[in-house]
């Protein structure tokens, strides 16, 4: 379980997240939502600890993060665009990973099974496809059973068939109790996967609730409106 | 192994598969054997060759240091979502990076050493305080490159600035300090610009490489005023201790700042 509260953080002076209140259950998908600069990034970067908070105190299973850094232990990330370093392969990064989380004796390799990119294990990054890459983000993110999971924008890149797998895989790793907090412009996606909506505008919470709730309140059928239509009252 | 020990082994593996540093040590290996092939094995060989580690050490560490942590600012993102410290990071990447360039350097100008020189006991000494030097120089300047860009989110102002600091020290320094030697010539200045010269590695490196070759009335008025006021012993001392600040303020200072910033 995830709480903020009393989130802030500025860039240059320009305030990016404003006090924010926020609990993330376990066993839940949270999707974050907002127009593009509306924090979400800087959300999930402050939870993983790579924006520091200007104030404010996050709490991960009630324990507050005080610039500690042990606790990412118990996080998978998947970033926004994968990156790794060129002249290394996939394999060669992902024993890298294995090695600085201690050598665990068992990892997560349903997804490595699934995405099927043996041929490509080695192969340097450099030559590989930002599909690929992603796949390769993918895996690293859910290898080492993370209790929570962050992933941003995790589908963008992916083919239907490994998409498909990644959403199955979400489904599953949250039916067996974890946190699980992403972002994405694919309004059906988030249909499909997400429990919870925590709509952002420039730094505050909108709205923060089941999908069904939204769907009621703006009397829509589909998320893809209801969101459109708080876009449109949310312009100034 | 401890974690940076790990970051910097794969960092490491990252950049000898570098096109670039295999470019690097070849050239410094060309260059060096052509020195000796028309120079013969006479001091002036020695003289060229610690020109290019002066002048070329610190350009080529201070771009490769600023193009690599460029590069491998996503994956040190990937990084920081491990539980790791972000010290220990900083300094594995570092590592990573300094100690590939620096056993380029020592290739590069070693094996046409061993090939063409007479060797005696006072030459290796000499070879050896060049390779030192340069290991110096590339140790401060991939520091220097990293803090740049640790404090520069913009590559191109990164980069200006990085080539901006080598241009200062190899050449504006030098000519701001003859200027002010030149212009307060009727008051003794020794001290001053003894001073003024801790203030430059550049400046100092060559101080040691003067001192050590004892040509420093050869070479340089700073060489000179060096040698006289403090004679070898004590010029190698101060000079060393001083390129050693230079090393670790510079890493400190990036350490610092990385430890303090939003990714």
């Amino acid at each position: 379980m995830i709480e903020i509260r009393n989130l802030s953080k500025k860039f240059d002076k320009i305030p990016v997240l404003k006090d924010l209140n926020l609990k993330l259950e376990a066993g839940k998908v949270s999707a974050i939502l907002g127009p593009n600069a509306s924090g979400k990034t800087t959300l999930l970067k402050s939870i993983l600890g790579l924006v520091k908070p200007d104030s404010g105190q996050i709490y991960i299973n009630n324990q507050s993060l005080n610039g500690n850094w042990d606790y990412r232990r118990m996080i998978g990330y998947m970033p926004q665009f994968a990156k790794f370093p060129e002249n290394l392969s996939p394999r060669e990064v992902i024993h890298f990973v294995e090695k600085l989380r201690g050598n665990p004796a068992e990892t997560d390799q349903e997804l490595y099974d699934n995405f099927q990119i043996l041929n490509e294990l080695n192969k340097p990054f450099r030559t590989l496809s930002g599909g690929t890459k992603q796949k390769v983000s993918a895996i690293l993110a859910f290898l080492f059973y993370p209790e929570i999971l962050i992933l941003d924008e995790p589908t963008a890149g992916l083919d239907p068939v490994s998409s498909q797998y990644l959403k199955k895989k979400i489904e599953k790793e949250k039916l067996n109790g974890k946190t699980i907090i992403l972002t994405s412009h694919i309004m059906s996606e988030v249909e499909e996967i997400a429990d919870d909506i925590i709509f952002l505008v420039e730094g505050n919470i909108y709205f923060e609730g089941a999908i069904n709730r939204i769907l009621d309140d703006f009397s829509e059928k589909r998320l893809e409106s209801a969101i459109a239509k708080m876009m449109q009252d949310t312009r100034p | 192994m401890n974690t940076s020990a790990q970051i910097g082994k794969y960092e490491f593996f990252n950049i000898i598969r570098n096109r670039w540093i295999i470019f690097y040590t070849i050239l410094l290996l060309i260059f060096t054997d052509l020195l000796f092939r028309f120079g013969g094995d006479n001091p002036k060989v020695f003289i060229s060759l610690m020109n290019v580690v002066l002048i070329l050490i610190p350009l080529l560490s201070i771009m490769f240091g600023i193009i690599s942590f460029y590069n491998s600012r996503e994956f040190i993102e990937l990084l920081l979502a491990q539980p790791i410290d972000r010290k220990r990071l900083y300094l594995g990447i570092y590592a990573g990076i300094v100690i590939p360039l620096s056993l380029s350097f020592v290739i590069g100008v070693s094996i046409p050493f061993i090939i063409h020189a007479d060797w005696n006991f006072d030459k290796f000494w000499s070879f050896l305080v060049l390779l030192i030097t340069g290991i110096c120089l590339t140790f401060i300047f991939v520091a220097i490159s990293y803090l740049v860009a640790v404090k520069n989110e913009e590559k191109v102002k990164g980069f200006g600035i990085a080539l901006l600091l080598w241009f200062f020290f190899t050449l504006i320094f030098d000519g701001i300090l003859l200027l002010i030697l030149f212009m307060l010539d009727e008051y003794p200045l020794e001290k001053f610009s003894i001073i003024l010269t801790l203030f430059n590695p550049i400046d100092l490196a060559r101080v040691l490489l003067l001192l050590r070759l004892d040509i420093a009335a050869l070479m340089g008025y700073t060489g000179a005023v060096f040698h006289k006021f403090f004679g070898s012993f004590m010029g190698f001392t101060v000079s060393g201790s001083t390129l050693l600040l230079w090393i670790s303020i510079p890493i400190f200072w990036g350490l610092k700042s990385f430890t303090q910033k939003d990714f």
